[in-house]
C-alpha cells in the first residue's frame, strides 16, 4: 500500500466576522498560500480536490459551488465535496489515493458562521422528527452535557476553566487565533454563566475563516522536494443521532476511531482535539487515555477560534506544523461533527524516516 | 388502545425558519456600486483576460482573483433564449415572456435578463438588444435597474463571435 504523506497547510486568520468578503473571497488567498508552499500553480497540479462546507451556513442551496471558482478549474478537473467538517473530505481523498485512482489531493475546508445565528443553524443537524422542531441549540445540549458531568461527580467547574486558560496562553502563539491572551482559571470562573452551567469562556467563539491541506503519495512528497509528515491512520466512527441512548459523558465513537487509526502504536507527542466547549476537551482526552506526556492544543484548539467545516482540517494541519518543525515526533488531530460530540474522526501523523 | 385502532402517522410538520445577514462580496458589492449609477461594471482575469459580469470575484477558470474593472455597454447580443409560456410563482410578469442569456458588448460571458418590445417568435441567437433602463430615480443596488433588453435594428452575430465583442460592439 502506498504510504501517504501530508506537504502543505495554510490557514486563514480566525474571524468573529469575515465581513464584505464572500466565500469565494475568502478561499483565495488560502488556496494561493497553499499552492506557494508546496511550489504548485492551482489546483491543474493535483489529481484530485475534495472540499468540506455546510450550505446551512449560508443559507443557500448548492452555495459550496462557489468555492470552485477558487480552484482554476478549466481544463476540467477531478473534485468532490462533503457536506462536514474538511477533515472528512480528507479522509476521502487518501481512499481515492489508496485506491490508485490519484497521487495528489488538495483539500480545503471554509465557513462563514457570522450570516446566520450558528447555534440555532446547527440545531438543523439533529433527528428531523423529535428534536430539530424543538430547536435545540448546540449550546443547550453541550450544557445539558456539561451539567451530567457535575452532577456525576466526573469533572469540576475548575477543570473546564482550567482548559479555556490553557486554550487561551496557547494561543497567544497561534497569529490566527481569534481569542487569545494570559487568562487565568480563576478570570475563567470570575465570569457570569451564560448557558448555565458553561461560561462564555467555555463555549467556542463564532468564526469565519478557510483552511487547506495538500496530501500526496511518499513518491510525489519526495518529487517536490518539500517536508512531509506521514499519515499513518485514519479512521472514524459514529453515535445514534438518539440523544437519550448516548452516554454523552463519553466519547466511545472516538475511543473506536482512535484504535481503529492504531494510535496506540506510539508515544503521542501532540494531539489536536476538536472540542468546541470546555468540558468536551475533557472527554475526549478520557476517552483516548492521553496523558502528561502529550501536548494537548497547542494552537489553542477551537476555543480560541472555530471555524466549522474547516478546524478538523486545520487540527491535522497544526499536527503536521510540529512534526515538520521537529516540535514532535507523533501526533494525532482529532475532528468531530454532530452534537455532543457525536461523529468523530482521528487521524494518526508521524514524522517522516530520514529519506 | 390497540395498534389496529391506533391512526397512521404520516406527515410531521417541522416548518424552518432561519435568519441570515447576507453579504454579496466584495467584487459583487464593487458590481452593484456601479449598477446604482446605471454602469454596467465587469472585471477583467488578469491571466485569461476574459471580462466577467456580475463579477464573483475570482476568474473560475483561473482561479485568480479578478481586480480589473471595465466598463461595458449596454448594448449585447442573445446567447440563447427561452419562451415562457407558464405563469411562475410569485412572478409578476404575465406568460408568455422571453428569458434570454444575453453577453453585452465587452464582456466574454452572458447574464440571464428579460426580452420586450418584441416578437417572441422573431427572437433569435446572435440578435442585438440594447437595456431599457427604469427612470434614474428608481435606480437601486440591482440588475432589476434594467427593466429589460428590446432589439436593435443591427445585423446579427455570427455564433462564433458572440461573447467576443468589443465594448464599442466590434470584433474583438
Amino acid at each position: 500500500m502506498k504510504e501517504i504523506a501530508i506537504v502543505g497547510y495554510q490557514q486563514s486568520d480566525s474571524r468573529s466576522d469575515a465581513g464584505a468578503v464572500n466565500e469565494v473571497e475568502m478561499i483565495m488567498p488560502v488556496l494561493e498560500r497553499t499552492f506557494a508552499q508546496v511550489g504548485i500553480n492551482n489546483a491543474q497540479d493535483v489529481d484530485f480536490v475534495c472540499s468540506g462546507s455546510c450550505d446551512y451556513m449560508q443559507g443557500a442551496a448548492f452555495a459550496f459551488v462557489a468555492g470552485v471558482d477558487a480552484l482554476g478549474a478549466v481544463p476540467p478537473i477531478k473534485e468532490s465535496h462533503v457536506e462536514m467538517d474538511a477533515a472528512w473530505a480528507l479522509y476521502e481523498s487518501m481512499l481515492k489515493i489508496r485506491m490508485g485512482h490519484a497521487d495528489s489531493a488538495l483539500i480545503y475546508g471554509f465557513g462563514k458562521s457570522s450570516p446566520g445565528e450558528l447555534p440555532i443553524v446547527l440545531s438543523q443537524q439533529l433527528d428531523p422528527y423529535y428534536l430539530a422542531p424543538l430547536w435545540v441549540d448546540t449550546i443547550s445540549l453541550a450544557a445539558m452535557q456539561a451539567r451530567m458531568m457535575l452532577d456525576q461527580g466526573l469533572i469540576t467547574e475548575r477543570d473546564m476553566a482550567e482548559v479555556v486558560s490553557r486554550s487561551r496562553r496557547n494561543a497567544m502563539n497561534n497569529p490566527h487565533a481569534q481569542l487569545s491572551g494570559d487568562m487565568s482559571a480563576d478570570d475563567v470562573l470570575a465570569q457570569e454563566t451564560y448557558v448555565s452551567p458553561l461560561r462564555k469562556g467555555d463555549c467556542c467563539p463564532v468564526s469565519d475563516g478557510a483552511s487547506a491541506v495538500v496530501i500526496a503519495t511518499v513518491e510525489k512528497a519526495k518529487e517536490w522536494g518539500v517536508p512531509y509528515a506521514l499519515i499513518s491512520g485514519i479512521s472514524h466512527a459514529i453515535e445514534t443521532h438518539n440523544m437519550g441512548m448516548r452516554d454523552i459523558t463519553d466519547s466511545v465513537s472516538t475511543r473506536i476511531a482512535a484504535e481503529r487509526a492504531g494510535m496506540k502504536a506510539g508515544k503521542v507527542d501532540v494531539a489536536q482535539l476538536y472540542a468546541p466547549f470546555s468540558h468536551q476537551e475533557i472527554i475526549l482526552t478520557r476517552a483516548l487515555g492521553l496523558g502528561d506526556e502529550t501536548s494537548i492544543n497547542p494552537s489553542g484548539g477551537v476555543l480560541a477560534g472555530n471555524l466549522m467545516m474547516a478546524s478538523g482540517l486545520s487540527n491535522i494541519g497544526e499536527v503536521f506544523n510540529r512534526i515538520i518543525s521537529g516540535e514532535a515526533e507523533r501526533g494525532i488531530a482529532h475532528a468531530t461533527s454532530g452534537p455532543c460530540l457525536q461523529h468523530n474522526l482521528v487521524t494518526v501523523l508521524e514524522k517522516a524516516e530520514k529519506a | 388502545m390497540s395498534e389496529e385502532e391506533q391512526e397512521m402517522i404520516t406527515k410531521v410538520e417541522a416548518p424552518v425558519y432561519l435568519k441570515y445577514n447576507f453579504t454579496a462580496g466584495s467584487a459583487p458589492t464593487r458590481f452593484l456600486a456601479q449598477i446604482k449609477k446605471g454602469v454596467l461594471a465587469g472585471q477583467r482575469c488578469p491571466k485569461c483576460l476574459a471580462v466577467y459580469i456580475p463579477t464573483r470575484g475570482s476568474c473560475g477558470r483561473c482561479g485568480v482573483p479578478t481586480v480589473e474593472e471595465v466598463e461595458l455597454s449596454d448594448k449585447a447580443t442573445v446567447q440563447s433564449f427561452t419562451i415562457v409560456s407558464i405563469p411562475i410563482p410569485n412572478n409578476p410578469i404575465e406568460p408568455p415572456f422571453i428569458i434570454a442569456n444575453v453577453v453585452p458588448d465587452g464582456a466574454n460571458v452572458s447574464f440571464i435578463h428579460l426580452m420586450s418590445e418584441c416578437v417572441n417568435e422573431e427572437v433569435h441567437i446572435g440578435q442585438r438588444v440594447q437595456a431599457v433602463w427604469k427612470p434614474e430615480d428608481e435606480w437601486g443596488y440591482s440588475m432589476d435597474n434594467i427593466r429589460y433588453f428590446k432589439p436593435l435594428d443591427e445585423p446579427d452575430v455570427p455564433i462564433e463571435l458572440i461573447g467576443k465583442l468589443t465594448v464599442t460592439g466590434e470584433e474583438g
